[in-house]
């Protein structure tokens, strides 16, 4: 069954590799299977880990008192079905309401404390290694670096004179941001290219020592 | 299907055939070999920018095909590289080796298959590591395919290290608790209680009937965690929650995409550590002393980066001749 | 009842999450704690509500004898056969002594898992590498001087993060190889900027999420 399950699993990767040549027959039979495979992935693990584990194991659980509120979040679940009804689909939105809400809440609250406020008084505080040349370039830079992207985020205000100069200093930072995220970008492409190259030559024709 | 692409696919399957079944294996390129071809890959390119301020650029296709070269051929070739270790790496695997045996480490792992080239190597490199090390793992998954990964690295580590199997008990040593869905309502809730989240690990094993559990009650019970992430949910959502509110001391191991993403939060200190992409596993391969596929992979990785850096230098030359050229 | 109860438990769920990270106590924690077990739940639905919504349109499509209807039948078909593993091998896992997980090695699911899923999706997403390398050879150009700092930025994190780079600058003084510029790269300009964007975004995150929470905000509600 492995030597199969490598066999398959090489054609599979050839078939979906062969659309750099163009798109075919091969390639999207190879797509359709992808996504119905991975829906159904997602279908199970979600009954098992969540409607199984969490919901089922919970609402069994005779040491929660608190378990019949387990049922809630199932109705509330099930109305997210309705949208598949159509005259009744508009009960899903109860469901996504409290999603959305939930969400809303709470990166209200930790995007505020832990992307803004801790990053502000990251930027401002001396580091621990502070003292030395380098330190003082790194510290100063980081500093102004933020400042001025910021700065050139806000649009409330026409960029002209000196804040057009700090905005403009700002898209300089922001644009060897950009340029070091594409460095590891490339570094992340090649390397999931690398892993498929590698069960081609390695695992399958065993070529690679 | 067409005369050309029937003659594509035939010499595809040809090819393919003749490397399953007549080649000897495997292939290693003696080093005046790996010399010759990485010469005569250099010759392409010179050939190609020659084309190129010429006016006439390389079809896609050729680009293709040079690329999947520039990554195959290293494969086979004897360089060796030195590495250097950076300093974010060097934290993480301090912050490992100075955990006494017996401790309680919670790896959680937020990745699916696609980005298992660059994260796997770091978590095998980790889970060998702490099973050598007796150091406790619990792992679990805010991506539903995260569990498996884990359970690969864990075979992984048992068929590198066959004396593990032994001596390493699940349940004991490492236990798996799955994957829930909720992404950082997921971590807010085990703040207070893992078991609220997890009734049972992964086999349905009840939460308290298991030996390593029995003191861990929520992440004040944990000496320190990694994550490995592909994304979100991920290392975002974990310092947000687990590290900013409940003070869980974390480090982790990332993809290259979102690498650079995180340094704020390493440079604020809400980090400690940080693997990104196939570089920094290989770093923590030659520090934890246990090389994998991330040390096999760098110098096909080095040929890759060469190789777009080239392309770049082409098209840019060509492009400001053509500039001039237009003046 | 269409607009009006969504509204309000939007209001509601999202104060009490707001609160309770100020007042981490009765009765804001019992409601946090309560909420966030019922968001996974819901979230599971939301998922299969997804992977249904995908049978219902592939369905149509093989019954209305659209062009692409092959493909949607193998859509079709690899859905049940992945989901008759899990519900098969599950249900057999768990009556079984010992318990087994129907992802284990050795089940169908998880050997559909590691030859189709896996190589499937890695191949899928890794083809990107190709794609990225054309960009480079064709599109990348220095036109200004922000291009130009991308440009330079990307050259030294590229070679700086493999060995040749350092190879190729053995020359340098110690600390001023390839790798140590990279280093600063990352750990300078691109935290400074990563950092802006980052603070940008929150500030901008959580003026939506008020907005969300008192009502003002209500797109995602639909029309109607």
């Amino acid at each position: 069954m492995e030597t199969f399950g490598i066999w398959l699993a090489a054609l599979l990767t050839i078939g979906i590799i062969s659309f750099l040549y163009k798109d075919n027959v091969l390639y999207k039979a190879c797509e359709s299977i992808f996504v119905g495979i991975s829906a159904g992935y997602w279908f199970i693990t979600y009954y098992w880990d969540n409607l199984y584990r969490k919901f089922y194991l919970g609402v069994t659980d005779m040491d929660n008192p608190h378990r019949f509120f387990l049922w809630i979040a199932f109705a509330l679940g099930v109305m997210m079905l309705t949208r598949l009804i159509g005259k009744i689909g508009w009960l899903s939105r109860w469901p996504l309401a409290f999603i959305v809400g939930a969400t809303a809440g709470l990166y209200m609250m930790t995007y505020f404390v832990s992307n803004a406020f801790v990053q502000v008084g990251a930027t401002i505080k001396l580091p621990p290694d502070f003292g030395s040349v380098g330190s003082y370039i790194s510290f100063g830079m980081i500093a102004l670096g933020t400042f001025s992207g910021l700065v050139y985020f806000f649009f409330s205000k026409e960029h002209k004179g000196v804040f057009g100069g700090t905005a403009k200093l700002g898209i300089w930072f922001l644009m060897v941001t950009f340029g070091a995220s594409f460095g590891y970008t490339v570094m992340s492409r090649m390397s999931l290219m690398l892993g498929r190259l590698d069960f081609l030559f390695g695992e399958w024709l065993g070529m690679i020592n | 299907m067409k005369t050309k692409e029937f003659i594509v696919t035939a010499i595809i399957i040809v090819v393919l055939l003749l490397c399953k079944f007549v080649l000897p294996k495997p292939i290693q390129f003696s080093p005046t070999i790996s010399w010759i071809v990485t010469i005569l890959l250099g010759l392409v390119f010179a050939f190609i920018f020659y084309l190129t301020i010429k006016g006439k650029p390389v079809e896609r296709r050729i680009v293709f095909l040079l690329v999947g070269i520039s990554l195959v051929v290293p494969f086979f070739m004897q360089f060796k590289l030195p590495l250097k270790i950076s300093p974010e790496v060097q934290q993480v695997y301090d912050k490992l080796a100075s955990l006494p045996p017996g401790s309680k480490v919670l790896a959680s792992f937020d990745y699916d298959p696609p980005s298992a080239p660059e994260l796997q190597p770091m978590a095998e490199a980790f889970v060998k590591y702490a099973f050598e090390h007796d150091i406790k793992i619990i792992m679990m998954g805010l991506w539903p395919q995260g569990p498996q990964q884990a359970n690969q690295a864990v075979e992984a580590a048992f068929e590198e290290n066959p004396a593990l199997r032994d001596q390493v008990k699940y349940g004991v040593d490492y236990v798996n608790l799955g994957f829930q869905s909720g992404n950082e309502f997921v971590v807010l809730r085990m703040g207070e209680s893992f078991k609220s989240m997890f009734p049972s690990d992964l086999n349905y094993t009840p939460y308290d009937s298991i030996p390593l559990l029995k003191n861990v009650s929520n992440f004040s019970n944990i000496d320190w965690s990694i994550n490995f992430s592909a994304g979100k949910p991920g290392t975002v959502e974990w310092i947000q929650v687990a590290v900013d509110r409940y003070n869980l001391p974390m480090s982790a191991g990332n993809t290259a995409v979102q690498a650079p993403m995180v340094y704020p939060y390493l440079n604020a200190g809400q980090l400690l550590g940080l693997m990104g992409g196939m570089s920094g596993a290989a770093e923590f391969e030659k520090l934890t002393n246990l090389p994998g596929k991330a040390t096999t992979f760098l110098l096909s990785q080095t040929f890759a980066h060469v190789v777009v850096i080239l392309f770049i230098i082409i098209g840019n030359v060509a492009f400001l001749r053509s500039r001039k050229e237009t003046k | 009842m269409k607009r009006e109860i969504p509204i309000a438990i939007t209001f509601i769920v999202g104060t009490v999450f707001a609160l309770a990270y100020f007042i981490p106590r009765e009765p804001f924690s019992l409601f946090e704690r309560q909420f966030g077990d019922w968001f996974g739940i819901i979230a599971a639905f939301a998922i299969w509500l997804g992977a249904l919504n995908l049978m219902k349109i592939s369905a149509m499509k093989i019954a209305r004898k659209k062009p692409d209807f092959i493909y949607a039948s193998l859509i079709i078909l690899s859905f049940l056969v992945m989901i008759f593993f899990g519900f098969y091998e599950g249900y057999k896992g768990l009556f079984a002594e010992p318990q087994f997980s129907y992802r284990d090695a050795g089940t169908g699911f998880n050997w559909l898992y590691e030859y189709v899923y896996s190589a499937l999706s890695a191949t899928m997403f890794a083809l990107l590498a190709f794609f990225v390398a054309s960009a480079s050879y064709r599109a990348f150009r220095a036109r200004n001087l922000e291009a130009t700092l991308l440009l330079i930025a990307a050259f030294f994190v590229m070679l700086g993060r493999v060995p040749v780079g350092d190879m190729l600058t053995t020359w340098m003084p110690i600390g001023y190889t390839m790798s140590d510029w990279a280093n600063w790269i990352m750990s300078v300009p691109n935290t400074a900027g990563q950092r802006a964007i980052m603070i940008g975004i929150a500030l901008g995150l959580v003026s939506t999420s008020l907005r969300i929470i008192l009502g003002l905000e209500r797109s995602y509600l639909g029309g109607e």
